[in-house]
């Protein structure tokens, strides 16, 4: 596969697209995490939920 | 299972979690068939190799307007029906539309360069998407300005459909005025006028990348669904704290 004389254009298309997408991913990931962790430390303090299901139910 | 059924944040959370894991490596693997398929493709042409960068561009364009479509039927969840999985909908997606639609300015002016021999031009389709993505941004925003989610979820609804008059104008933009931008020639009567080598691996990419909204959507309003919880145990937290101040 030759990319011809844009190669670098087609290449930092697809990098950047690259980088975004993971950076979108990590950051939703990152943030499940820290929600579940303030959760737990809610809970933790004696702070439950009516219904009574924990931050732990929650997978 | 029922809509109704859904519609309960818990249930939501349950259905989700059992859903993601197989949605997430269908993604996976149709972006890796997508990402394998655009590279074999034969160059065109007049582009040569840069019609490449189509297999992103255009994914990206086509969903930074459904994640804005997505986002109208939920600012009517919200005003009509009010319900609050519809404001968590509208919410998450605001932040991935916005992301596509960065990737499509981005990658378009990366493809114009080449083709037009200029980054940007301020034409029809171009300046609209721009419009796109500033009104995104300004959803953004608003959800961030206003404290209770549910006045920032009505406010964001209104801009929200307020919004939506800018989509026909983005997709018949090629047609009403004249632009650089090139006409469609995918969804269009007679059908689409790209030859299979370049429809088909497009299509695939197209399928990959809605999958990836999908995805990245139901994961984000698992957080968002989490955050508000949070946010009732804290005032919860804070009431108890001012009710065991005032016994004292």
């Amino acid at each position: 596969m030759t990319l011809g004389p844009y190669a670098s254009f087609i290449l930092t298309s697809y990098l950047v697209v690259t980088a975004v997408v993971l950076i979108l991913i990590a950051w939703i990931a990152v943030d499940y995490r820290r929600q579940k962790l303030r959760l737990r430390e809610l809970e933790a303090s004696g702070i439950t939920r009516r219904s009574g299901r924990s931050a732990a139910d929650i997978r | 299972m029922t809509l109704t059924d859904l519609a309960n944040p818990t249930r939501f959370l349950a259905l989700t979690a059992r859903l993601l894991p197989w949605l997430a490596a269908a993604t996976a693997i149709l972006l890796l068939i997508g990402l394998y398929q655009s590279a074999v493709a034969p160059d065109d042409y007049q582009q040569g190799a840069t019609v490449k960068i189509m297999f992103i561009h255009v994914p990206n364009a086509w969903l930074a307007m459904f994640v804005w479509g997505v986002m109208s039927v939920a600012a009517l969840g919200t005003l009509v029906w009010r319900h609050p999985l519809a404001d968590v909908a509208a919410k998450a997606a605001a932040p991935i539309g916005a992301a596509f639609t960065f990737l499509a300015l981005v990658t378009g002016s990366l493809w114009g360069r080449p083709m037009w021999g200029t980054y940007w031009e301020w034409d029809a389709r171009l300046t609209s998407v721009l419009i796109l993505f500033l009104m995104y941004l300004g959803v953004i925003a608003l959800w961030r300005a206003v404290e209770d989610p549910s006045r920032a979820a009505r406010a964001a609804a209104v801009l929200t459909l307020v919004g939506a008059i800018n989509l026909p104008i983005i997709k018949f933009s090629v047609d009403w005025w004249n632009t650089l931008h090139q006409p469609a020639s995918v969804f269009r009567m007679g059908g689409p006028t790209l030859d299979r080598a370049f429809l088909i691996p497009l299509l695939v990419m197209a399928v990959a990348f809605s999958l990836l909204f999908v995805t990245l959507h139901l994961a984000a309003m698992r957080n968002e669904i989490l955050r508000r919880r949070v946010r009732t145990l804290q005032m919860a937290q804070a009431q108890t704290i001012q009710a065991s101040r005032r016994s004292a």
